[in-house]
């Protein structure tokens, strides 16, 4: 059946500033910064000029992702990179699955008010926040450590897990575990049978929200790593503020792209064929 | 020795008394309903018995033994909840595993019981599927299969059917009594619906504000309420304010308002002068043709106030000459009935001398 006219006029115009605003902002930048990948830096920064340099015959190279996948050093780097992010998700999940547990199944009156203890700390800058931890791990020497980056990042990104956790556990339906309960089940199992399975959407975009950014971070390794714990946004931040070579930056950012792309359409295959559907 | 004893339980809520010294015995094999209306205390009852809730005195014995540091999860009884509690990320399969996975039963085994408790409610076919993809009847199948596949000594049923609609909820009653006399476990069954209560059990005990009010079998509790509020609880009923002024063995004559005189059956601790009174279901009194004749020595002359034709019956709203109003109820199978009556026509309404049951204030 045909959808009628009018309806589909409104869908277009509420669907449409945030399509447009997601067009001109994200897709088309991603776009512009996959052809800068393929052209010569300029003299001092920037791009240079497209037209042909002589004896080339256009203003395009390979030449950015020939380095790239020619030396181990910058695999290495995505893989400590992803390591990090890995760590630092997992150890997020711990610490914010029985949080948000607590703050599901605390009396409905006393959860916003966890909630807003949660999302507190965004009140205060993120710089001073990784300040305070250097006075922190300093004295313990602890700092410019693999360690402390992860501490950094944990503590940095723990609300982003804790949210959608607690806005799934909260939907549960509590006869659930009473029949689990009933049914045999000691309080481990109800956990591991039912709870747990159930929070796998929340375990899924909780997860996510973590991995993503940390993947790209680059504040927290330079004020709290040391010289090993160069992660890739370190990488992209240097080629365009220290070495002011765009195109090599913009290629490291196409492929940290594409790397999260790839991890994210993998987990959403894995987390389809577990999960029936809704 | 019954299977389930609950001795004198108190249960409260704050200032509420949610139970107040219920004593009651369910024997084996039993369907046992506990009815009433909301918040008359019988589903916190039930979760005393499933151990999702404490009596704060009295105790619950199950088999002779005190059930009172039983956890829920060691209780030989399952629940049956309203709202089904299948596991939306379980196949109805894996739902009906669950607790001969929790019994660490070996595979095949489980295999093997899941196929029977599926078989026993119809469902054969459905083991793949999950709870989502099932009609209200279908679900409430498997809340049935998971709960008796481990054969406890006891199932708890928490208003199963109430949220199916009336035709589904005619046929689940059905099977649920074939399905109880089948595996031969004791049902111990909570509703709101009287009709559900009558059809289904063995024995009804029928609750108010935490006390039980009267327990027996469906038909006694029918024909002899111990009180108004059982007699208007369970079917529908004429109520006639009434004072005794005789009392022998052999029947009670009544002052019935400005009725005048009704003769009524014997009750035991009537005495004259005592107020009451009649309980009279409407099928026990006849409605005739004005001029029609008839030996009864209970009848009044009235006019037909309503009337609701239900298909099998009609019931007829009579009003009295002195205003008092009574149901009527006429099977619409009576023979040689050329008509209804109307409204406004005048009518006879009548009713044996030793039909209905007097009840003391």
């Amino acid at each position: 059946m045909a959808v009628p006219r009018a309806e589909r006029v409104t869908k277009w115009l509420i669907a449409g500033p945030p399509l447009a605003f997601l067009l001109a902002f994200f897709l088309l930048p991603s776009l512009i910064m996959a052809l800068a990948s393929l052209r010569y830096p300029g003299e001092f920064g920037g791009l240079a000029p497209l037209a042909a340099r002589p004896g080339e015959e256009s203003g395009l190279t390979l030449e950015n992702y020939a380095l790239f996948f020619g030396d181990w050093v910058y695999a290495q780097i995505f893989a400590k990179s992803l390591v990090i992010a890995a760590l630092t998700t997992f150890a997020c999940l711990v610490l914010a699955y029985p949080l948000a547990l607590l703050i599901a199944r605390s009396p409905k009156k006393r959860r916003d008010f966890m909630v807003l203890l949660v999302i507190l700390p965004f009140a205060s800058n993120f710089l001073v926040r990784v300040y305070a931890w250097m006075i922190i791990l300093g004295p313990m020497d602890l700092l410019f450590t693999r360690f402390a980056v992860i501490v950094g990042m944990v503590y940095v990104h723990l609300p982003f897990m804790i949210l959608p956790l607690y806005t799934n556990l909260e939907k549960h339906d509590p006869t659930l575990l009473d029949a689990a309960q009933d049914l045999g089940a000691n309080a481990w199992h109800t956990f591991w049978r039912v709870t747990f399975p159930l929070s796998l959407p929340g375990v899924f975009s909780g997860s996510a929200l973590v991995f993503i950014p940390v993947l790209g971070m680059f504040a927290i390794p330079e004020l709290l790593g040391g010289k090993d714990d160069w992660m890739v946004g370190n990488m992209i931040k240097e080629a365009f503020l220290g070495t002011r070579d765009w195109p090599f930056g913009s290629m490291l950012s196409l492929m940290l792209t594409l790397a999260v792309l790839a991890i994210a359409g993998a987990a959403a295959l894995f987390a389809r064929r577990g999960a029936p559907n809704e | 020795m019954p299977l389930l004893e609950i001795r004198n339980v108190t249960r409260r809520f704050g200032t509420l008394t949610a139970i107040d010294r219920v004593t009651l015995s369910i024997e084996a094999g039993e369907f046992f309903t506990l009815l009433g209306p909301s918040g008359c205390g019988k589903t916190t009852l039930l979760r005393m018995i499933a151990g999702f809730d404490a009596p704060d005195a009295g105790s619950i014995f199950l088999d002779g033994r005190d059930l009172a540091d039983k956890p829920p999860e060691q209780r030989p009884v399952h629940t049956v909840f309203q709202s089904y509690a299948l596991f939306p990320h379980m196949s109805v399969a894996r739902n009906v595993a669950f607790p001969l996975q929790m019994a660490k039963k070996p595979p095949e085994e489980i295999a093997a019981k899941v196929k029977q408790a599926l078989a026993e409610v119809h469902l054969e076919d459905k083991g793949a599927s999950y709870p989502h993809e099932l009609s209200g009847g279908q679900k409430q199948r498997v809340a049935l299969a998971r709960a008796l596949v481990t054969r406890p000594r006891m199932l708890l049923l928490d208003e199963p059917l109430g949220a199916l609609d009336a035709k589904l909820r005619e046929q689940m009653e059905i099977e649920l009594i074939s399905l109880q006399r089948d595996v031969g476990i004791t049902f111990v069954f909570v509703t709101h619906a009287q009709p559900e209560a009558l059809a289904l059990s063995h024995r009804i005990a029928v609750m108010r504000d935490g006390r039980v009010e009267q327990m027996d079998t469906p038909s006694r509790l029918y024909g002899f309420p111990a009180n108004r509020f059982v007699a208007d609880f369970i079917g529908n009923c004429n109520m006639l304010p009434a004072t005794v002024s005789e009392a022998t063995p052999h029947g009670l004559r009544l002052a019935v308002g400005a009725l005048g005189e009704v003769a009524a059956p014997p009750a035991e601790r009537a005495r004259a002068g005592q107020a009451g009174v009649l309980a009279l279901r409407p099928e026990q009194v006849h409605i005739v043709a004005a001029n029609a004749a008839h030996e009864l020595k209970n009848h009044f002359a009235g006019r037909v106030r309503d009337f609701l034709y239900i298909g099998d019956v009609t019931t007829y709203v009579v009003e009295l000459e002195n205003g008092t109003r009574i149901e009527a109820l006429l099977a619409n199978s009576a023979p040689g009935r050329a008509r209804f009556f109307e409204v406004d026509e005048p009518v006879k309404v009548a009713w044996r001398h030793d039909a209905g049951i007097f009840l003391l204030d």
